[in-house]
């Protein structure tokens, strides 16, 4: 079996499982946010439902804050009394779920986690099985405790090498879009491996598993290693087994990527699948950058992004929006003097949230507004006006094309 | 169940979950709020031509990306009564089963549908009449106990019932 299956049968207790199987697992961790949540919470409370786990049950107020529209103060009230109600923590406006969950210690290898989020792929970085569900089913789940689901059928990204400097988890994740497109992997669970995925930092594969989704998957997972433990150091005292794939574990497919050739990766307008090399669009010119989001606004993201910046401005017809993805982060970054390299380049530096990414505040694009930004996607109208148009790319290509007000490649600036 | 009305449109693939109900156009929860929402940044005329018919055609990877439910709930609380597509991404497929909007998949429907054609659809056999054109075709079946929550209004439903 592979890591996925494996986790998938202990949550279920099976022996065995294997794809296509419809099995009921056991949830280590459920969490909903301020979006989605209040579409149960209601219904949930005229049922005298009570919550089967108050330690696993998780609320975050993360994707509007502060909030721009009436209707999301009052999503955000009505999230903050359920957990008040219920006894249940609220991370009220301290970041973004898929930063949280992990920094809190919730996330755990082996483990199985569901979120109200499409992101929640995320935690595949820490050896976790996790996926998005919606609302109706979070209440079930918020009530039982387990849910049902498909075993999936697994594909294999072996990545080889090493990434070169610049390059980062990122730009594999949109160089593999271009590979399964949209859909080539739906219902099904990504799995990374490799050498290049070994070296990697625990923010370059979270944002590979982060965009996981992107391609339709369940989940995206990597094997946990000496990295995650030293994540979960001081953040969790439960005890935890790390999963790993059996030598004869079945894939029904194999990609494989040679990491020290890839270069930095630009996904065009309309879909993440429309990825490029860098030097496709490079020179594209744009008015609008944002680095941040539960893809790309970590400590690696902030970093190289400074490290480019450093002694240079942001160009004049550019307004460079930076939001960190959660409080911690915020806070290292002043501690390292990030903020105000940021700042005297001439960014805007925000409190963590979700931000304009899901269009619903903070930023939003107006009419043939163009966009190079870190988050994860970039369909017609996602960041605002239907005519607006959103390049993906990584934290490092976002900020030297900031420098630049045109699509640049990072290695070019240092 | 058995549903036997028109088809009112027919949508691309990868039309996304953000796209059918987009935060911009939210400004309440509510079923009309949603309802009002509902594929504007895809199709304006959305709720005007659900006059003419109230199922839906989509392509592959309908409803993908985003794990809102206010997407499947757009539709349903339009006026949707059918939404038939090629292939329907994961989560939306897994939300529109629990609320209770009845969703078929049927990869080869665009060969057998055009807008304004009358369906007779069976959902516990899959099977699509085209009864404009008298040619038939099949959806896949989905699981008894998922077509259970799908017909009977979705999974609270079911819960309370159970109760």
């Amino acid at each position: 079996m592979n890591i996925t299956e494996k986790i998938l049968a202990k949550a279920a207790g099976l022996d065995k499982v294997e794809p296509d199987q419809i099995i009921e697992v056991a949830v280590d961790r459920a969490f909903t946010h301020e979006k989605l949540g209040p579409l149960f919470f209601k219904k949930f409370r005229e049922m005298g439902l009570t919550i089967w786990d108050t330690k696993r049950a998780i609320l975050f107020v993360d994707h509007g804050v502060p909030p721009s529209k009436v209707m999301d103060a009052d999503l955000i009230t009505e999230t903050v009394k359920f957990g008040e109600d219920y006894n249940l923590t609220c991370y009220n406006a301290e970041g973004i779920s898929h930063q949280l969950m992990p920094e809190k210690g919730n996330v755990l290898p082996g483990r199985v986690v569901v979120g109200t989020d499409s992101h929640t792929c995320t935690y595949g970085a820490f050896g976790a099985f996790s996926t998005g569900i919606g609302s109706t089913e979070m209440a079930w789940i918020f009530n039982k405790g387990r849910i049902w689901m498909k075993v999936p059928h697994a594909l294999l990204f072996k990545v080889s090498g090493e990434l070169a400097p610049f390059v980062m988890g990122k730009d594999l994740a949109l160089h593999i879009m271009s590979l399964t497109g949209a859909d080539g992997a739906n219902y099904k669970t990504m799995e990374f491996t490799g050498s290049a995925i070994k070296v990697m930092e625990l923010d370059s594969r979270m944002s590979l598993c982060n965009m996981a989704v992107e391609a339709g998957a369940k989940n995206g997972i990597i094997e946990a290693d000496e990295k995650v433990v030293e994540f979960l150091k001081g953040r969790t005292d439960e005890a935890y087994e790390i999963v790993k794939s059996d030598p004869d574990a079945a894939y029904e497919k194999v990609y494989e990527i040679d990491g020290s050739k890839l270069e930095p990766t630009v996904a065009c307008p309309g879909s993440s699948e429309n990825s490029v090399p860098v030097g496709d669009v490079e020179g594209t010119p744009f008015t609008r950058a944002l680095l941040g989001t539960c893809t790309n606004g970590r400590m690696e993201d902030f970093r190289i992004g400074a490290k480019i910046l450093k002694g240079r401005k942001i160009h004049p017809k550019v307004r460079l929006q930076v939001i960190p993805a959660s409080k911690d982060i915020f806070s290292q970054c002043i501690k390292e003097g990030i903020v105000q390299t940021f700042l005297d380049a001439g960014a805007i530096w925000c409190n963590p949230n979700c931000g304009p990414c899901a269009g619903g505040h903070y930023g939003l694009l107006g009419q043939d507004e163009v966009c190079v930004s870190s988050s994860n996607r970039n369909m017609k109208g996602r960041m605002g006006d239907p005519s607006s148009k959103v390049y993906l790319a990584s934290s490092a290509t976002v900020v030297a094309s900031a420098i630049n007000g045109k699509i640049t490649d990072p290695r070019s600036l240092v | 169940m058995i549903i036997k009305d028109k088809v009112f449109e027919i949508y691309p693939d990868n039309i996304s979950a953000e796209q059918i109900a987009h935060t911009k156009h939210v400004n309440s929860l509510t079923p009309e709020g949603l309802a009002v929402a509902a594929m504007k940044d895809v199709d304006p005329d959305f709720l005007k031509k659900l006059g003419n018919g109230k199922i839906m055609i989509g392509g592959s990877n309908f409803g993908c990306n985003s794990s809102r439910e206010w997407a499947p709930s757009a539709l349903m609380y339009a006026g949707v009564e059918l939404l038939i597509a090629q292939s329907f991404s994961r989560i939306f497929f897994r939300n529109a089963i629990n609320i209770g909007l009845p969703i078929l998949e049927s990869p080869e429907i665009n060969e057998y549908v055009s807008v304004g054609d009358e369906l007779e659809v069976d959902l516990s056999t899959g099977e699509i009449k085209n009864i404009t054109t008298g040619k038939k075709t099949q959806g896949t079946i989905l699981p008894a106990f998922l077509l259970k929550i799908m017909t009977s209004g979705g999974l609270l439903e079911t819960l309370d019932a159970e109760r």
